[in-house]
């Protein structure tokens, strides 16, 4: 697995929001086994590095960190946001979000263009937060993202993947651009479907940071990932109308 | 046995329970404060729940075990602390949250409409579900941190504010020092952080609660804590972040949203204040006794400063009587 040439440990990114304290977050990681870790950056915590205390606590996991410009809703602010990240993390990688909608925070799809091409002519890394829509996409790669990441549901709803077509003419679409369901899982079975749809990662943030225990759970959806992509590799069955029957039915003895 | 002289730094909630707890056991205290007055840090803006069981919702099983004792504690010190309990509910697409916090707390009663009502006349027909705890209570901070100051004084102790830093960190007892400086004590706590809460004083006098009302919501989970004179706190945010500078307009609207969904009458409330605070707090949100030789430290109260400072005081105490 690998995003801008840098070769990934795990197919499980992991959000760092929501947990009940820094110790059960950085279980949580070890559980999951993270690929990556997102951090979302607040104006509040970056003015005279006031977020420092926390983000040590994010470094100090030494897994690959993903600053995300969660909250911010025009291409303006997700770019400033994007700047003070790459000094607060020492990273050019960027997960992009331009919320559009503030009850489902669905992407501002034509400020994340303008966004993602602003920040890449900047020397970014972008990974922008979008919807399954093909003609986006494109936009996207065009403006010089390397990396996709559609939604399976709105943010923290735990919907699992709403429009399976979609991904799915997403994932048939792009073949060699990496893509990742980013918002939306609430169960390890999504995110398992999401693997088995071809997906090369999942990001999980809420499901597990506000499970009764986000470590048990981290766990779970490390093993529903392995799990998705063990089975893709093993080539699954299809589907059919018909009963198959896995041993012979014609001249069974009969017992009236 | 002649009597244990004992310093405490800090005249924040951990600092001024400790002391009446060590004073409850005869030792002469002398607490004090670098700051201006008594509650100068997060403790002057902290919401005074008392509520052992609603906090199990994130809290490990400790803070619940070691706070259920709590209420007791402030009723036997501040006289005006209420015990009615604490509600909470949640608007109307949000409600399948009431089940998830049912599910991981414990002695609670599940309210429908009219008995919500019953208990919180006010709120009736807004809310169609909650989850009533009927042993938690609450206190109003100020008048708590003021009483215990007075009955330190009344015992022979001392309460010193304004005190100059170099001479508070110089300051030790004749027997045992204790160290309640929350995030004053970063420079030997290195692993202590600040976790930023924002909250405001509002007084309306349309609106009558008679108990603490917790709001669930996925993004901003709000309480509401009703005060005399009509005054009621509504906290608190929790960010991540070291900033004390003023409040945000996000975390200002996402507050009197908050009011205003549990009662539209809350929009002609008057704003007397909003107050930023930063939580010490260890890495995993529990406070902690650490003892020194003859130095005892109290500190990361995170949110549980008035529901754990009594648990806490008692550890001291009998490190230092017990000792």
């Amino acid at each position: 697995m690998t995003f801008y040439g840098t070769e990934l440990s795990s197919r499980l990114m992991l959000g760092t929001a929501q947990y009940p304290s820094p110790d059960i977050l950085a279980g949580a990681v070890r559980a999951a086994q993270a690929g990556v870790v997102t951090v979302s950056l607040r104006r509040e915590s970056a003015g005279e590095r006031a977020g420092q205390a926390f983000w040590s606590l994010i470094s100090d996991l030494g897994v690959p960190v993903l600053p995300n410009t969660a909250g911010c809703h025009t291409p303006r602010e997700a770019v400033t946001t994007a700047q003070m990240a790459r000094e607060v993390f020492n990273t050019d990688w960027i997960k992009l979000e331009v919320i559009g909608e503030q009850d489902t925070l669905q992407p501002d799809v034509f400020g994340l263009v303008e966004a993602a091409r602003i920040l890449t002519e900047d020397g970014f890394k972008v990974f922008p937060y979008t919807t399954e829509d093909l003609v986006v996409a494109e936009r996207l790669l065009r403006a010089g993202c390397e990396v996709l990441m559609p939604w399976g549901a709105p943010i923290g709803s735990g919907k699992g993947l709403n429009n399976v077509f979609g991904l799915r003419a997403m994932r048939a679409h792009f073949p060699d651009v990496p893509l990742v369901v980013d918002a939306g899982i609430g169960r390890p079975s999504h995110a398992t479907q999401a693997m088995e749809l071809g997906y090369d990662a999942v990001l999980i943030n809420t499901a597990v940071a506000q499970a009764g225990d986000p470590v048990g759970m981290a766990r779970a959806f490390r093993l529903a990932v392995e799990s998705g992509l063990a089975a893709r590799e093993a080539d699954p069955m299809d589907e059919r109308d018909m009963a198959a029957p896995s041993t012979p039915v014609l001249g069974l003895a009969r017992f009236a | 046995m002649t009597q244990l002289d004992i310093v405490v730094r800090g005249a924040g909630v951990a600092g001024l329970v400790t002391a009446t707890e060590l004073a409850d056991r005869g030792a002469r205290v002398t607490v004090l404060e670098t700051g201006p007055d008594i509650g100068s840090g997060a403790s002057w803006k902290a919401g005074g729940m008392l509520a052992p069981w609603c906090e199990a919702e994130s809290a490990p099983d400790e803070v619940t075990a070691d706070s259920l004792g709590s209420v007791d504690w402030w009723a036997a010190h501040v006289p005006s602390v209420q015990r009615n309990g604490s509600l909470v509910v949640a608007p109307p697409r949000d409600v399948g949250d009431i089940s998830r916090f049912g599910r991981r707390t414990q002695a609670f009663e599940t309210l429908a409409e009219e008995a919500i009502g019953t208990l919180e006349p006010d709120l009736l027909g807004r809310f169609s579900k909650a989850l009533f705890f009927p042993r938690e209570g609450h206190v109003d901070p100020r008048e708590a941190l003021r009483t215990l100051r007075a009955g330190i004084e009344a015992r022979g102790g001392s309460v010193l504010t304004g005190v100059p830093r170099a001479e508070a960190e110089r300051a030790s007892g004749v027997d045992w020092t204790i160290d309640c400086t929350g995030l004053a004590a970063r420079s030997h706590l290195t692993e202590l952080r600040g976790v930023r809460g924002e909250m405001l004083l509002l007084r309306c006098p349309d609106v009558i609660l008679h108990r603490p009302v917790r709001m669930l919501h996925p993004r901003i989970p709000i309480y509401i804590v009703p005060r005399a004179d009509h005054v009621f706190m509504v906290g608190a945010t929790m960010v991540e972040s070291e900033n004390a500078g003023g409040m945000t307009l996000r975390s200002m609207t996402d507050l009197l949203n908050a009011a205003y969904v549990l009662h539209p009458a809350f929009a002609d409330a008057e704003i007397l204040e909003t107050g930023v605070g930063l939580r010490p707090s260890f890495r995993d949100n529990v406070p902690r006794v650490r003892q020194d030789g003859r130095t005892i430290m109290v500190n990361g109260m995170y949110r549980h400063g008035f529901l754990l400072s009594p648990a806490r005081a008692r550890t001291v105490a009998e490190l230092v009587f017990g000792g």
